[in-house]
């Protein structure tokens, strides 16, 4: 069977265990997803189901305990370290519920950080994270610190950062978490925006009412595993 | 990623923690400094010892002696390993002193003269040894001490004090310079050759005397040529010791030699321009029947004696530096708690462990490049310390100016690099520690 069927991402029969003293944690246990380019997915699933960890391995800052996960055909359990970081610098943009911006860097050195890290060219640099910051909508707030933002700036700067290398999955661990009602819809307006313009999207979220406004197709996870996939008329 | 946005990276972490990271590096600085200043001192005093010996005249210096029965003069000192057998003995004559002459390298060629007198001064009169000395010395620097003056020319009847003969002559040495001593020597006179075609070259000796001034006294006991440690007492210009023609001890050996009544050196001194060269002119007088010898080892031996003094005191130096180098371990142990979450954070955003070994082993390379910069200034103004210390006591006691301590450019880069060094060492366990964090562990970190 070809792994990758034309999946942006494919999990199959995916397991994360881990061992707390005597007792064995199924963190994600035999999990088989697809997600297809360009689909905007939600991960569903109360604390601790397991969609975190699900998303973590996706990225590759985690190795599962069995089973295989293939990002646009490449096998991330046959990568080592450093390639799995080329797979987060060139294939995956993350955001995640805390922002995780560094303060002391401003808001344009933040999103110029994983052009650093990609090694791009410090002349192109500059119009890169111009226009990763514009389409966000905080190109007057270039120079400011993080603690001069509100959250949900501080989210569409993450947004940018992930952005700026031009991945083509993007992975949002409940991105609009530490935000109110309002700034939520807005982050996820722009991630619909930035879905339309060909980013594949899986969102992690325990929202389930935002999921279904603005995915395409919900995953529900429950204990490690996948207890419903539907797609939304 | 790139040196430069590593650098960029690793001074902005530095920055914010700066006083813990400020005081880590002057640990360092420290560290290097008494490096530096126990480095500096060993130099200096090298230096100051070199100096000291090329002043002497000894150091750029090839003394020539007669060879005899396939060995000679000082090589034999040396085992006669070095003497060229292969060229018959030549007798150290006129002839020898021009042909040394043209050899590259060499400056001036003369002979030795020493004699043994009496001074009369007063109504007392003081055995001693008397040495020609040539105008060349003035410049030398082994009369930089002089009380009074040098010889105010090559052919001026004056003389120079050695300050114990002058203390045997005066209970106020200084006083001594202006008067006139007598100077009683035995002068030799050649005999004509034997009717019946004998042997020639005889010579009578006759009692002389002779006044000279005394212009200047010196503490030290310049060399005068081969030998002439601890026994010349008196210097006078080396044609004023020529034109005596006093009888020296290698007189007979001229004679019984045959040489046909020329005379013959006991030894010639032979100056090179260079002390680098001192070798090559060793070898080439050898080549040409003569014995030589020269310093050469001496230095050497000198050289290795204060490299065991650098290495032995430069330990201890060193031993402050890696005690330094327990703080940068530290700092950076503190950094990678502190910066757990920014480790994480990075990592999801696409750095390799190679990446955060690389940063964090940039932060400790700089902290190591300020504290050693730091340090080698530090190190040098403490030598400076030292310096104006020694030489305030010097002064009190009416000596001259020393240089004790020089910081040359390789201890600059050698200091440095050694802090540089030290600091990656010391950065090794740190980076590789934030290297494997867990990245999903990281980014949980609160």
């Amino acid at each position: 069977m070809d792994a990758n069927n034309g999946a942006a991402v494919r999990a199959e029969h995916v397991a994360k265990h881990y061992r707390m003293g005597e007792t064995i944690v199924r963190a994600v246990d035999d999990v088989s997803i697809g997600v297809q380019p360009g689909e905007f997915v939600a991960l569903l699933g109360s604390s601790g189901s397991g969609k975190s960890t699900m998303m973590n391995l996706i990225a590759g800052l985690d190795r599962p305990t069995a089973g295989a996960i293939y990002a646009h055909g490449k096998n991330l359990a046959e990568m080592d370290s450093a390639e799995l970081a080329k797979h987060r610098s060139h294939t995956i943009g993350m955001v995640f519920q805390a922002f995780n911006l560094l303060p002391r860097m401003t808001l344009a050195e933040n999103v110029e950080l994983p052009l650093r890290l990609a090694e791009v060219d410090r002349a192109e640099r500059g119009a890169r994270v111009m226009e990763a910051i514009k389409r966000v909508h905080l190109a007057e707030r270039a120079n400011h610190r993080p603690t001069e933002l509100s959250g949900g700036e501080q989210q569409r700067v993450a947004l940018a950062r992930a952005l700026v290398n031009k991945p083509t999955i993007l992975l949002a661990d409940e991105p609009t978490g530490n935000l109110d009602s309002k700034t939520g819809d807005e982050i996820m307006a722009l991630l619909t925006e930035i879905n339309q313009s060909g980013v594949t999207i899986l969102m992690v979220t325990h929202e389930q009412q935002r999921a279904e406004k603005y995915a395409r197709r919900s995953i529900v996870m429950k204990d490690g595993k996948v207890v419903s996939d539907g797609v939304r008329p | 990623m790139k040196m430069r946005d590593l650098t960029e990276l690793a001074g902005r972490n530095l920055r914010e923690a700066v006083l813990r990271n400020s005081l880590t590096t002057l640990g360092i600085g420290v560290g290097v400094a008494s490096l530096v200043a126990i480095l500096s001192l060993g130099v200096g005093l090298q230096e100051l010892a070199n100096k000291r010996l090329t002043n002497s005249g000894l150091f750029n210096a090839v003394i020539v002696m007669p060879r005899e029965n396939g060995r000679g003069g000082f090589g034999r000192m040396r085992g006669g390993e070095d003497v060229n057998t292969s060229v018959p003995p030549r007798p150290l004559d006129d002839e020898a002193l021009r042909e040394l002459e043209q050899i590259p390298g060499v400056t001036e060629v003369y002979p030795e003269v020493r004699f043994p007198t009496g001074i009369k001064y007063g109504d007392s009169t003081y055995p001693t040894v008397i040495a020609g000395v040539p105008q060349s010395s003035k410049g030398s620097g082994a009369y930089d001490g002089i009380e009074g003056s040098f010889f105010s020319g090559p052919d001026a009847q004056e003389a120079i004090l050695q300050i114990e003969l002058a203390k045997q002559l005066s209970s106020d040495p200084n006083s001594l310079i202006g008067k006139e001593v007598t100077v009683n020597y035995a002068e030799r006179q050649a005999l004509p050759a034997s009717a019946d075609g004998g042997i020639s070259g005889g010579f009578s000796v006759v009692p002389q005397e002779d006044k000279l001034r005394i212009v200047g006294i010196i503490d030290t006991e310049p060399a005068t040529g081969a030998g002439g440690f601890g026994q010349v007492r008196m210097m006078i210009p080396l044609a004023v010791a020529e034109k005596l023609q006093a009888a020296q001890t290698n007189d007979l050996r001229s004679v019984l030699g045959g040489n046909g009544g020329k005379p013959n050196y006991a030894s010639l001194t032979v100056k090179v321009d260079d002390p680098a060269e001192v070798e090559a002119v060793e070898e080439n007088i050898k080549t040409r029947g003569f014995g030589a010898f020269s310093l050469l080892d001496a230095s050497k031996n000198l050289t290795l004696i204060f490299r065991v003094f650098d290495t032995l005191f430069g330990s201890f130096g060193g031993l402050a530096l890696v005690v330094a180098s327990l703080g940068i371990v530290n700092t950076l142990v503190m950094a990678i708690l502190e910066r757990r979450r920014e480790i994480g954070i990075l990592k999801a955003l696409g750095a390799s462990d190679g990446d955060v070994k690389k940063l964090f082993f940039t932060e400790a390379g700089c902290m190591g490049l300020i504290g050693g910069v730091f340090g080698v200034v530090l190190g040098w103004a403490i030598g400076r310390g030292i310096n104006f210390g020694a030489n305030v006591y010097l002064h009190r006691q009416n000596l001259p100016s020393i240089e004790l301590t020089a910081v040359p450019a390789w201890m600059v880069f050698f200091a440095i690099a050694i802090s540089i060094g030290v600091s990656l060492a010391a950065g090794l366990y740190p980076a590789s520690r934030a290297a494997k964090l867990n990245p999903v562990e990281a980014l949980r970190y609160e």
